[in-house]
């Protein structure tokens, strides 16, 4: 190893990642704008979700359960005088579900017989209608029970369930979506722009310039690891700054270790960006690996949007090689639950296992040859 | 072995692509002298480049051993580097990075203290004349400045072995002179230089010749040597009536004769040393020296080289088609062509008649592809105008596109398709059906001799078998006119004669044809042509007329490139004279 090459190197590489527009695209651009997406534009919360009601008799029951929709932030009710008329709102997308009070509301009620109001939810977002099931519920047990208690009628409903949700009271999907973007910017970042600059090398004929020259193949590869190293963590750290400040996501745990933990993921990223750019020497191959192998499974399989516990176990048991997954964790926790040591731990010597497989097998790989 | 620098021992090397073997070198043995300049020269995919790379120890030799100045194969190759300086084929510069600063990494790479940076690099930069660019992007500089950087880069650490891998190929003649001064310069100082090259007129200037075919030496010798097998057998042919164009079509089929190309005195012939060829009438004779381009033809054209015949069974010195259609077909009247604020195109004027060969020549940057490009009606003027068969190109109609077929400078061929899907996608895009697509498909695999190729994948065709395929894409739909960019660029010389051949085939059946090309020497190939520098045109009639306008007293009988060059040259310091 050699300090004046070594630098000499580096030094090159942030005069490429400054003159080239596409790298400052892919580590800084790329990032504010998935962050701005997913912290203003991608929300899995239903918020003044619009209802269609539809009374056939008003009465005074009627009319307060009606007053508890309006006050939720949930709904946005509409009125309707027939289900035909409702039914053609929810055709045309200007409801999501129908509240249907039928005329003998106000009777059973009294008489305690089931079944009392039906909705009709709009089920083509089956995730959304999940949601519009759950508060529609939520509100009609609220109303169920505050009627009881000001009539002074028995409860009817054996059991009553106390919820409480914990590490997000709010249940801001913005405050655990940002936290695992970050590791979806950093795979960018590390893997990427990475894989791309080394087959931009072999492409235009300067590996081959290097590899004449007395520089070792371990200062070549050293000489694209730090300076990339510098930009994931950069990217990283606007990340983390972009989300406590813009997006007031709370970050429970502490910085330090958040560092040292991503820096650990960053070099998996690094390790598998430089081993692709070993096995595809062109930039739109490179490109298309890197996409496929790291960033989509960044995106679906790391448990960032799509929960892992829901998906079909095959699916589970392949999401264990994807780097991301052991990051994303790491990084939820870090964010909303702060330093629980045992998820940290676990988590943190996965991703030193991949760091060392893959930085040791790109080492393994790159000799200082043409074929 | 204290006067060797390189020394190779029945070095073998194999490629394996996917199932195959590919043999690229094949139990080479020589050695290099110290102080030498050797060219390395073989057609298209002789294994020029694998040689080189097992120079410069980027590959290793499956079988043999390379020896480098007196250090065995197997020291360590840190050591090693130091000792060669090595400019890969595309000169391997950073394009993002200045000229300043592609030096100052590699003499970092290279190890340099600053007290010997400052001086060699301002020693190389003086050199290579690079100065004043010292803070240009090397990807702004023109192929030749790329050329001498890339050279000052392998020079920095004053290496004892320097390996140039086509340091020439796609750079002008004018840039090509300039790194042969840089060349003898460097063997004053006991510099080995092993360069590959296309160009024989640079075989001629080494000390030594390594003829390369298949993997296999053929020949190392002097070039001297090499001309002298050669003795008594070339000569210039010249008619009384005949123009060069038709002449060389009649020699070319005739009995006894190896070799025909045109050039500046006339026909030039090579006979077959068995054979005694019969002279007509009216043609005379005259011996002159043969040159290294013959030498190659006569050692590797023996075998490799195919007649073109065609299919169309007209006979090339009936010209009558072309004397009855003297009319012009492109007229280009004060065409003008900016990129902004920069005017690529100034003010050009020409007209070319049916059945000519049109040449455009001139150094890179000159304005010819764009020039091309607005002909085609892929680019739109700025002013001027432009017609094609009367067809007013400057609103990009169809009917004008039809009647022309392209083939640009890559040759724009899908590469993961084989020959035959070339081919059928082409004539679909040209909207040929039915049994017209099947016979001009039929057409052009026997006009063009692809029978033996046609399930290969485009990419694994040599270049010489590309340019048949690109040009025979291009000719599906019978065009009236033919635009060239560059074809023979990389080309070897007998991929390149093959090519001549065809194209003369083609303007002798009325075609008219527009070309560019580096090559000087192809020049003569033309009917007229204009000479382009910086976006002008500074010359334009006949090859013998352009050459009679440089005639000087130092200089009598210039050649093509001395024309070239004592043209843009002194049009070039007007140019600086006036700003």
């Amino acid at each position: 190893m050699n300090k004046q090459r070594l630098t000499g190197l580096i030094k090159k590489e942030f005069i490429q990642i400054i003159r080239d527009p596409s790298a400052i695209a892919i580590a800084f651009v790329m990032p504010v704008i998935l962050l701005f997406i997913f912290g203003y534009g991608v929300s899995l919360d239903a918020h003044h979700v619009p209802v269609a009601i539809v009374v056939d008799q008003p009465t005074h029951e009627s009319s307060e359960f009606i007053a508890g929709l309006n006050q939720s932030d949930y709904f946005t009710p509409q009125y309707f005088s027939s289900m035909s008329d409702a039914q053609q709102a929810v055709i045309a997308h200007q409801v999501n579900a129908i509240l249907w009070l039928r005329d003998d509301f106000a009777k059973n009620l009294y008489q305690s017989k089931t079944a009392p109001i039906s909705t009709l939810i709009n089920g083509t977002d089956a995730n959304n209608a999940h949601l519009i099931e759950g508060y529609l519920q939520g509100v009609w047990q609220v109303w169920l029970t505050q009627y009881a208690t000001y009539h002074a009628k028995p409860f009817i409903i054996p059991v009553s369930t106390q919820s409480r949700i914990w590490f997000n009271p709010a249940l801001r999907s913005r405050d655990y979506l940002v936290p695992g973007l970050i590791a979806v910017i950093m795979t960018l970042i590390g893997a990427l722009l990475t894989a791309l600059v080394v087959a931009r090398e072999w492409e235009r004929g300067t590996m081959e310039a290097l590899m004449a020259s007395p520089v070792s193949m371990s200062e070549i590869l050293l000489g694209k690891l730090i300076p990339y190293f510098i930009m994931g963590m950069g990217g990283m750290l606007l990340s983390v700054a972009l989300a406590v400040t813009l997006f007031h996501v709370p970050l429970r745990g502490s910085l330090f270790i958040l560092l040292i933990l991503s820096a650990l993921f960053l070099l998996v990223a690094l390790g598998m960006g430089l081993l692709i750019s070993s096995i595809a020497k062109n930039q739109f191959v490179a490109g298309q690996i890197a996409i496929i192998v790291t960033f989509l499974p960044a995106f679906i399989l790391s448990g960032f949007v799509f929960d892992i516990h829901s998906m079909p176990v095959p699916i589970q048991v392949i999401t264990h090689i994807v780097a991301a997954r052991y990051y994303v964790s790491i990084l939820q926790t870090l964010f909303l639950a702060g330093d629980i040591w045992p998820i940290l731990i676990n988590n943190g010597i996965a991703l030193l296992v991949m760091a060392i497989f893959f930085l040791g097998l790109t080492w393994r790989r790159s000799r200082k040859r043409l074929d | 072995m204290a006067d060797i620098a390189l020394h190779f021992n029945q070095v073998t090397k194999i490629f394996l692509k996917g199932k195959d073997h590919l043999t690229a070198i094949k139990q080479l043995s020589f050695s290099l002298k110290k102080g030498k300049v050797t060219g390395l020269l073989g057609p298209d995919g002789a294994g020029k480049s694998t040689l080189m790379r097992l120079a410069a120890q980027l590959l290793l030799p499956d079988e043999g051993t390379i020896q480098i100045v007196n250090q065995s194969n197997d020291t360590d190759s840190h050591t090693l580097s130091n000792s060669i300086g090595y400019m890969p084929q595309r000169f391997g510069l950073y394009e993002d990075l200045t000229v300043q600063e592609n030096l100052n990494l590699y003499s970092d790479l290279h190890g340099l203290t600053d007290n010997e940076r400052v001086n060699r690099q301002h020693e190389l930069l003086k050199l290579t004349a690079l100065g004043p660019f010292g803070g240009r992007r090397a990807g702004a500089l023109s192929g030749g400045m790329k050329q001498k950087l890339g050279l000052a880069c392998a020079l920095l650490r004053a290496p004892q072995l320097l390996l140039l891998d086509e340091p020439t190929v796609g750079v002008d003649p004018i840039a090509r002179r300039e790194l042969w001064t840089i060349i003898q310069d460097l063997k004053k100082h006991h510099v080995t230089v092993l360069m590959s090259t296309a160009y024989f007129d640079e075989a001629e200037k080494c000390d030594d010749i390594l003829l390369l075919h298949e993997g296999r030496l053929l020949e190392h010798k002097t070039p001297q040597q090499l001309i002298q097998r050669l003795h008594n057998r070339s000569f210039i042919v010249t008619h009384q009536t005949l123009t060069k164009r038709q002449l060389h079509e009649s020699l070319r089929t005739r009995e006894g004769i190896q070799d025909v190309r045109i050039n500046t005195e006339g026909v030039r012939v090579l006979v077959d040393p068995q054979h005694i060829p019969i002279k007509n009438e009216q043609e005379s004779w005259q011996p002159i020296t043969s040159s290294f381009e013959d030498t190659f033809i006569d050692i590797l054209g023996k075998n490799s080289i195919q007649h073109v015949t065609s299919a169309n069974h007209s006979s090339p010195t009936d010209n009558n088609a072309i004397k009855d259609n003297h009319h012009t077909v492109i007229a280009v009247k004060n065409l003008n062509k900016l990129f902004g604020s920069f005017q690529a195109v100034k003010n050009i004027t020409f007209s070319v008649r049916k059945g000519e060969i049109f040449g455009l020549l001139g150094a890179n940057g000159a304005g010819k592809t764009t020039t091309f490009r607005m002909l085609c009606g892929l680019l739109p003027s700025s002013s001027g105008e432009l017609f094609l068969d009367n067809i007013d190109m400057r609103h990009f109609s169809s009917e004008g596109r039809g009647r022309i077929g392209y083939v640009a400078q890559k040759f724009s061929l899908y590469g993961n398709l084989s020959c035959t899907q070339n081919l059928n996608f082409f004539a679909h895009a040209y909207g040929l059906k039915g049994d017209k697509k099947k016979e001009r498909i039929t057409w052009a695999i026997n006009e063009f001799q692809l029978i033996d190729y046609l399930d290969m994948n485009t990419d694994n065709l040599p270049l010489g078998i590309k340019q048949r395929l690109a040009l025979s894409c291009s000719l599906l739909h019978e065009p009236a006119i033919l635009f060239l960019d560059e074809p023979t660029s990389g080309v070897d010389p007998i991929a390149r004669r093959e090519f001549w051949q065809r194209i003369n085939l083609l303007a002798a059946q009325g075609v008219t044809i527009l070309i560019t090309t580096h090559y000087m020497d192809e020049a003569e190939y033309c009917d007229r042509l204009v000479l382009m520098s910086l976006g002008e045109i500074l010359a334009q009639g006949t090859p013998a007329e352009i050459r009679a306008m440089t005639v000087t007293k130092e200089i009598t009988h210039p050649t093509m490139e001395d024309a070239f060059i004592h043209l843009i040259e002194s049009h070039e310091k007007d140019i600086r004279r006036a700003s």
